[in-house]
């Protein structure tokens, strides 16, 4: 047993490691942001074309390229525009003039509604499937819920989705395949039909990984002592599974929730793109096509960052829930 | 003298070591061949490769438009039917396929040997290197590379060669680490340190002694990245990013598929369930690898 002044110095270490951890956050976001900034600026194409009309003076086109601080040395573009973004300024986007951040904003909820929606399936679905493949090891069921993992896993996704649409929206015309509402109406019903399908899409695709992991970590829990005092005890092996087994297979499951919040935000461009979804996978995908540079620079950044946070929230918990780790 | 030297050095040869690195490799063959799964999906794959290399001995041309065949259905002279340019689309599927795999498997062979360099070299050295290496490889696992991806193929032209470099370069860093820490392991055993001590220079060490250690785990990481660099040219190129015309790549040719659904599903139908084999094939070998690697019984 600890003492409790043992105790204390554990958990300063750990604290002490957290901090050291969230202070590589920047210099790592610096390196990001210099990487995303000279991505765009010193890839071919002038982005003053997309202002210039044929019969403009070359004056004008001087004039917007100084407008745009395009006329300054490449470093000196780059500590403005990271003065800026640290003010919360992320510019405005060269297709609408609208403010960059504001449309992220604006995105973020449709996003984050589809792609939260998508992974509380998935966790519902996959786990308990788990859980029931390992209790059958090398039955039918097994097997069968093992291919179908294998399909999950190595399905493209944008095929998916086509053949849902092609299934339910053209063939059989139950569900919209297309964007996040009717135009004109604003209820749920009509919000949960047009979600039906992309959620669909992204919980298939996620399952087959989740449900990998919980069941070969199950695979080997099973194998362990506490397991066998359990079943001398007299304890169902259901009962077992969901109140002794799953805690300790929930691990690793974490871990891989925390890896998997950078796509929770971003990570949605194909999925999106194929169901005209608005989000800020949408947003990048179309600024990648328009090349809307200041968008294209904030996405970057951002989706670096939901990275780092999510490694990061991966490592914490893992240090927090297992106390073995600890030690 | 120093044949003698290599001969006592070669864990294959080494004393006692002997017995128990050869029986490790019959072994690892004997499972993975007795594996059906392996077999079935190493076949599959084989076959694959070869019939679209065969795609020569087609009668069409892939590339040659012809209005009056327009989106004709599959049957006897075209087998998979001709797409919305009149082309046939059994043809354009093998040329596809052609492009599919090189991309897959030439990205693979760039990021496998990127990532053993920097992983052997950083688990070896130690020390000053590793630490540097290692925030290097953190700079890249915080990039979204999918995102990189999108954005390189949109300003630079989009040429199969373009998208094979970019693939590998953004795609090394889990190969660097499962062959750093297999180093750091090896690096301790006592071969490796007979080895050093009589004066076996570091890179002969590395490439006759470190290397083959790691090879399994190569291997196993080689395979499952084969599937994600074919996985995400398709997806660039389902976005239109990726191979263009007049070229296709089976992510290309989806992409064209999606103005035809419900009128000719074929279109779509079949590059995706090419890609869904090839990946799924890719994906069972490598777990199949694995588990001959390493039987957890």
């Amino acid at each position: 047993m600890a003492t409790p002044s043992l105790l204390f110095w554990r958990e300063l270490r750990l604290s002490r490691m957290i901090l050291r951890r969230m202070l590589q956050i920047v210099p790592l976001l610096f390196v990001i942001s210099v990487i995303s900034f000279a991505l765009v600026k010193l890839s071919p194409g002038d982005p003053v074309k997309m202002f210039v009309t044929p019969n403009m003076h070359p004056e004008d086109v001087e004039r917007i390229r100084r407008s745009l601080g395009l006329n300054l040395p490449i470093y000196e573009q780059y500590f403005r525009w990271l003065g800026q973004i640290v003010h919360g300024n992320l510019g405005y986007s060269l297709q609408n003039s609208q403010p960059v951040l504001g449309q992220i904003l604006q995105r973020l909820p449709a996003t984050i509604g589809l792609m939260g929606t998508a992974l509380a399936a998935t966790l519902i679905i996959a786990i308990p499937l788990g859980l029931v493949a390992a209790k059958y090891e090398n039955t039918w069921i097994d097997r069968l819920l093992n291919m179908i993992s294998y399909i999950s896993i190595s399905i493209p996704v944008f095929w998916f989705g086509i053949l849902l649409i092609e299934f339910f929206s053209v063939k059989l015309n139950w569900l919209p395949s297309l964007g996040m509402q009717t135009i004109g109406e604003n209820s749920f019903v009509d919000l949960a039909q047009h979600a039906i399908l992309p959620v669909t899409t992204l919980t298939f695709q996620g399952c087959g990984a989740y449900y990998r992991y919980v069941r070969s970590n199950t695979l080997s829990e099973i194998r362990k002592s506490y397991v066998e005092f359990g079943h001398a005890k007299g304890l169902s092996i259901w009962k077992l599974l969901w109140s002794h087994i799953l805690k300790n297979v929930m691990l690793p499951v974490i871990t891989l929730l925390g890896m998997s919040l950078p796509t929770l935000i971003s990570g949605a461009y194909i999925t999106e793109s194929v169901f005209s979804w608005p989000g800020l996978g949408l947003l990048s995908v179309d600024a990648i096509f328009s090349l809307d540079y200041p968008i294209i620079m904030a996405m970057t950044l951002f989706s670096g960052l939901m990275l780092i946070l999510g490694n990061l929230f991966a490592d914490m918990t893992y240090q927090f829930v297992d106390p073995r780790i600890r030690k | 003298m120093h044949d003698v030297r290599y001969e006592l050095l070669n864990p294959a040869t080494l004393g006692s070591k002997q017995v128990t690195y050869t029986e490790r490799r019959e072994t690892v063959l004997y499972r993975l061949f007795h594996d059906r799964r392996a077999v079935t999906a190493g076949s599959v794959l084989v076959l694959l490769t070869i019939i679209c290399l065969l795609a020569f001995l087609s009668p069409y041309d892939p590339n040659q438009l012809s209005i009056m065949d327009k989106l004709h259905a599959p049957s006897w002279a075209h087998w998979f039917g001709t797409d919305d340019h009149g082309r046939d689309y059994f043809t354009r599927i093998l040329y596809g396929g052609q492009v599919s795999l090189a991309v897959g498997l030439l990205s693979m062979l760039i990021a496998v040997s990127l990532g053993t360099i920097v992983g052997t070299v950083s688990g070896y050295l130690g020390g000053v290197i590793d630490g540097l290496f290692m925030r290097f490889l953190d700079v890249f696992m915080s990039l979204p590379s999918f995102f990189i991806l999108m954005i390189l193929n949109a300003y630079l032209k989009p040429s199969v060669q373009n998208m094979i470099i970019i693939i590998g370069l953004l795609s090394w860093m889990d190969v660097a680490r499962i062959v750093r820490s297999q180093t750091m392991s090896i690096k301790e055993q006592e071969f490796m340190l007979y080895a050093r001590s009589i004066g076996v220079r570091m890179w002969r060490t590395i490439f006759k002694h470190l290397i083959p250690g790691v090879m399994p785990s190569i291997v196993v990481a080689a395979s499952l990245n084969v599937a994600n660099a074919i996985l995400t040219e398709s997806a660039l190129s389902f976005l239109g990013l990726g191979v263009q015309p007049p070229a296709s790549s089976w992510g290309s040719m989806l992409n064209n598929a999606q103005g035809y659904l419900g009128t000719a599903s074929y279109l779509a139908i079949f590059p995706g369930v090419l890609i869904l084999i090839v990946i799924l094939s890719f994906n069972v070998i490598g777990d199949a690898l694995r588990d001959a690697l390493e039987p957890t019984e």
